[in-house]
């Protein structure tokens, strides 16, 4: 849209100039994921994910409405209706288990589409906002992701619904009336279930709406790359049609590959056999986690374990329990303040001797350590693996980045995108 | 199922049709134009490349269309919801004259013990004469003519006639009568009078002993 | 500013998190974990192979029906299969006749009610019907079985760790305690002699924490004798009724299983199909 050289939508035939004089979303259509976008020319695979997330959006919304019309959110009939879809409702087995592997399988595309804008800046300037409203669209996915664990009132549900609420209560003074707030109860029940439900439905179209925020926050700029280097003229970019529709067609072959395999080859995977008893308040399950997409921010919860006050006087100004629920939220919370803490003026970690580092050997393993160690139950050295991983992931957005974006001599860019791909210094012209 | 397969189809659908469906045609053309156009195609090379996008959209579309269908099917009746889709029912209490009214398919089911006048009164009409003709004997199964079963559903706009219950009004005709938009049945719940186009439906239904009915 | 601020609350964080950390050390060197029993003695699951193993993998019929036979002469006695209903068992191989005639030979009947007078009564299964529970309720479950509920089966194979290997290995898990060594030829009442079952429990290493409610089901071979004539020995019923728990469990597997080959068939030759339409395009593009 911004380019000089971008194609103009040029309507064929009557009908099309009639519908586009009158309301031009064909022309929308055409300037946004059309010919009428431009794109550099030099993107990877990785620019796939973030269609990909559209697609699994996509997907979430159209078994989920089918499931709608299927389950009840009653605490006596909630489970059975689940079991009903699974067992006589015609294909109700294949929808069902495609919404449960679905919602997983958002988390991956997710996740990858975040790896690779933090790898290669597309938070820095002029992309700012889309990364503020990519961390919105994060969030509302885990309550979204949330609350739709909750709903076929299983052991993990239930108890699922009882510790995250409880995250609430250790908030000083209003924490337990907050609770109650969010449960209509003391504990999880019917009235939290239905509004569980009731939001579940609302949030995914609440997500599609920031999705078009975020698009329309990326035609402004135009899409980043993998050198980061800003595009300098036409033959930088190409159309995203045919040639990224094409990409992203191959794509999605493969990542529905992918999912089909999980999906009919091992459905349960990826859940917890616990969810399969239904939800009994008085009994615990032995050992309670998250779905594996939380893992990370369940261990960060955990990993604080001594409370801060002052020493040898026994005061306690927070206490540990309510400073892993402020961790657990500004991990995530921090994400929003990335564009401003890393100020490198190159962008693409390719470029960044010393960030790259950091990312590959320091941010990426302490990831992949919180998830493992998320998922265990607390013996000595998972705790110590996850506070070292915890601490680490804290200090690398809040101090390491901000220090490195400093002192890093970042290596030669190339004049333009063409040239990094062609290897030729552009005409003298350009 | 066959039906099955189409998981990825629903997923393809978006994405694909931004990218394929925009048609193959186009798509080959700016790739040969566009780019530094170096090249003079061979009219063979582009033929053949055009069919490699129409296969791809194809397929694609071949995908979404087989994922529509469990998508579809999924609403109609479930397995539970078929098999109460036939009931047995004990009739030996009904004294002629009397009827009770049960339920199938969740839909009301009258259950009527003619007497002899009530058959005879039905026998006695003209069947020619009738908007939807049909006998007694067309209505009921041989050897037990008394006993009328019908669907409790007026065949107008379907709500549920009088008469089945003791006290209740029978109608001009001695059968059925339907207080929403005033249609008259009788003996053989045969539509006389009132706008309903249709006698009340028969169900399918058999005798498996002398006093119980299988309905459906 | 906000780089400031970012450092300090990076620095508090991670510092309270490497206090913690030391603070976790100090306290597992001065009060190192203390071994639980379960830890010690908890058994993996015992090797098992079913029919329905693997993504090709079909249920044996005949497997199903013997396993049928076992939940309803053993498990059903105190098991509810809520969840599965008598027309289901046409997938077993039965047809419309044997479905009826299995529902009506049931030996608990479904609550119903007195036509004429409404008082609560049973009445012999249809088809349609689920399967009825041998307790009316939750207490009187109890009630029947020293104060332990017995878990309903429809889900247990999924429910459980471990799946079917897991019914089976705890069906056939019963051991004498007394004497009783693990691999590494530690004794159990030696290693923690408060550990002995406790009046009332079974001993059952394969069970979350060894002691469980319910007595060895299988107790003897040919406890239940079979229509096909397989030899009943008590690893067959074990095996046997594992298998018909899957299914129970999972009724469509094999729709899913078959569904997913002709879906990854589709997709391998549409994913072909793309990456040539996308080589194409991109082919005289340098990128």
């Amino acid at each position: 849209m911004s380019f000089p050289w971008a194609q103009e939508y040029k309507p064929q035939g009557t009908v099309s100039k009639w519908v586009d004089e009158r309301l031009p979303l064909p022309r929308l259509v055409y300037n946004a994921v059309g010919a009428g976008y431009p794109v550099p020319r030099n993107l990877n695979y990785f620019w796939n994910f973030g269609v990909l997330a559209g697609v699994a959006l996509v997907i979430q919304i159209v078994t989920g409405i089918v499931l709608a019309m299927h389950y009840y959110a009653s605490v006596d009939g909630a489970f059975n209706s689940v079991e009903h879809i699974m067992r006589d409702v015609n294909s109700g087995w294949f929808v069902r288990y495609a919404h449960m592997n679905g919602a997983s399988f958002f988390f991956i595309v997710v996740y990858i589409h975040i790896f690779r804008g933090l790898f290669y800046g597309s938070y820095k300037a002029p992309r700012e906002m889309i990364w503020l409203l990519g961390v919105t669209i994060f969030l509302l996915m885990m309550a979204t992701a949330f609350m739709g664990y909750v709903l076929p009132w299983g052991q993990m549900s239930f108890w699922g619904a009882q510790v995250i609420t409880g995250f609430f209560s250790a908030i000083p003074l209003v924490g337990e009336p907050l609770r109650q707030l969010l449960l209509g109860g003391f504990a999880p029940d019917q009235a939290a279930l239905n509004r569980f439900f009731s939001l579940h439905y609302l949030l995914p179209f609440v997500i599609a709406g920031v999705i078009i925020l975020h698009i329309w926050a990326l035609h402004i700029p135009g899409s980043s790359n993998p050198t980061g280097v800003s595009i300098k003229g036409e033959q930088d970019t190409v159309p995203f049609h045919p040639y990224y529709t094409a990409k992203d067609g191959f794509g999605l072959g493969i990542f529905l590959i992918f999912f089909v395999a999980v999906t009919f080859f091992a459905p349960n995977m990826l859940g917890h056999p616990d969810n399969y008893i239904p939800a009994n308040p008085l009994s615990t399950p032995a050992h309670i986690v998250p779905e594996w997409y939380f893992l990370p921010f369940y261990a960060i919860l955990k990993a604080f374990t001594v409370d801060f006050g002052i020493p040898f006087t026994g005061i306690i100004i927070i206490p540990a329990k309510l400073m892993g629920v402020l961790a657990m939220f500004g991990s995530i919370l921090l994400l929003f303040f990335l564009p401003w803490l890393d100020t490198s003026p190159v962008r693409s970690g390719h470029y960044r001797p010393l960030f790259r580092k950091f990312f590959w050997y320091g941010l990426i393993p302490s990831l992949v350590v919180l998830t493992y160690c998320g998922g265990k139950p607390p013996y000595t050295q998972w705790v110590v693996l996850s506070q070292l991983a915890a601490a680490y992931y804290f200090a690398h957005f809040l101090i390491i980045l901000p220090i490195v974006s400093r002192i890093e001599r970042p290596l030669p860019l190339p004049n333009s995108i063409t040239e990094s791909v062609t290897g030729k210094p552009l005409p003298a012209a350009a | 199922m066959s039906t099955v397969k189409k998981t990825k189809g629903t997923v393809k659908k978006p994405a694909v049709k931004k990218s394929a469906a925009a048609p193959a045609a186009p798509v080959a053309a700016q790739a040969n134009a566009s780019d530094n156009g170096h090249d003079g195609e061979e009219g063979s090379g582009v033929r053949r490349r055009d069919f490699i996008h129409v296969a791809a959209v194809s397929f694609a579309g071949v995908g979404a269309a087989a994922v529509a269908m469990p998508l579809v099917s999924q609403m109609s009746a479930s397995a539970d919801v078929l098999a109460l889709a036939s009931i047995e029912v004990d009739v030996a209490a009904i004294q002629p004259g009397q009827s009770i009214k049960t339920s199938w398919r969740k839909q009301p089911v009258f259950i009527r013990n003619l007497t002899p006048a009530e058959i005879e009164e039905a026998n006695k009409v003209d069947v020619g004469s009738l908007r939807d003709p049909q006998t007694l004997a067309e209505r009921t199964k041989p050897g037990k003519e008394n006993w009328l079963i019908t669907l409790g559903v007026c065949t107008h706009l379907g709500c549920v006639p009088l008469g089945a219950a003791s006290g209740e009004v029978k109608g001009e005709y001695g059968g059925y009568f339907c207080p929403c938009h005033g249609s008259h049945y009788d003996t053989a719940a045969r539509i006389r009078k009132g706008p309903a186009p249709l006698n009340l439906a028969v169900p399918e239904f058999a005798f498996i002993s002398d006093t119980v009915v299988k309905i459906g | 500013m906000v780089r400031l601020v970012a450092f300090l609350v990076g620095l508090f964080f991670s510092g309270m998190l490497l206090l913690g950390l030391g603070d976790t050390v100090i306290t597992a060197i001065k009060e190192p974990a203390v071994p639980t029993v379960e830890a010690a003695f908890h058994e993996e699951t015992l090797p098992v192979s079913f029919a329905h193993d693997g993504p090709l993998g079909k249920y044996d019929r005949g497997q199903l029906q013997r396993g049928l036979k076992v939940y309803s002469e053993v498990c059903a006695a105190c098991h509810s299969l809520k969840l599965v209903s008598f027309r289901d068992f046409a997938a077993l191989g039965y047809n419309e006749d044997q479905v009826k005639a299995l529902a009506k030979a049931w030996k608990t009947e479904v609550p119903s009610i007195n036509p004429e007078t409404g008082e609560p009564a049973t009445r012999p299964a249809i088809p349609a019907d689920k399967i009825p529970a041998p307790f009316a309720n939750e207490v009187a479950a109890r009630a029947a079985n020293n104060n332990a509920l017995p878990p309903d089966l429809s889900l247990i194979t999924k429910a459980r760790e471990g799946g079917p290997a897991y019914v089976y290995s705890l069906l056939l898990g019963y051991r004498d305690q007394a004497g009783y060594k693990n691999e590494e030829g530690k004794e159990l009442l030696k290693e923690f002699p408060e550990a002995a079952t406790p009046a009332g429990l079974h001993f059952n290493p394969w069970f979350a924490n060894l002691n469980i409610a319910m007595a060895a089901p299988l107790a003897a071979d040919d406890q239940v004798t079979y229509d096909d004539g397989t030899k009943a020995t008590k690893a067959q019923m074990a095996k046997d009724v594992s298998a018909f728990l899957t299914w129970a469990a999972e009724p469509k597997m094999e729709n899913r299983k078959s569904a997913g080959w002709a879906a990854l068939g589709f997709l391998l030759v549409f994913t072909v199909l793309a990456w040539m339409s996308y080589k194409t395009i991109w082919a005289d593009k340098k990128h």
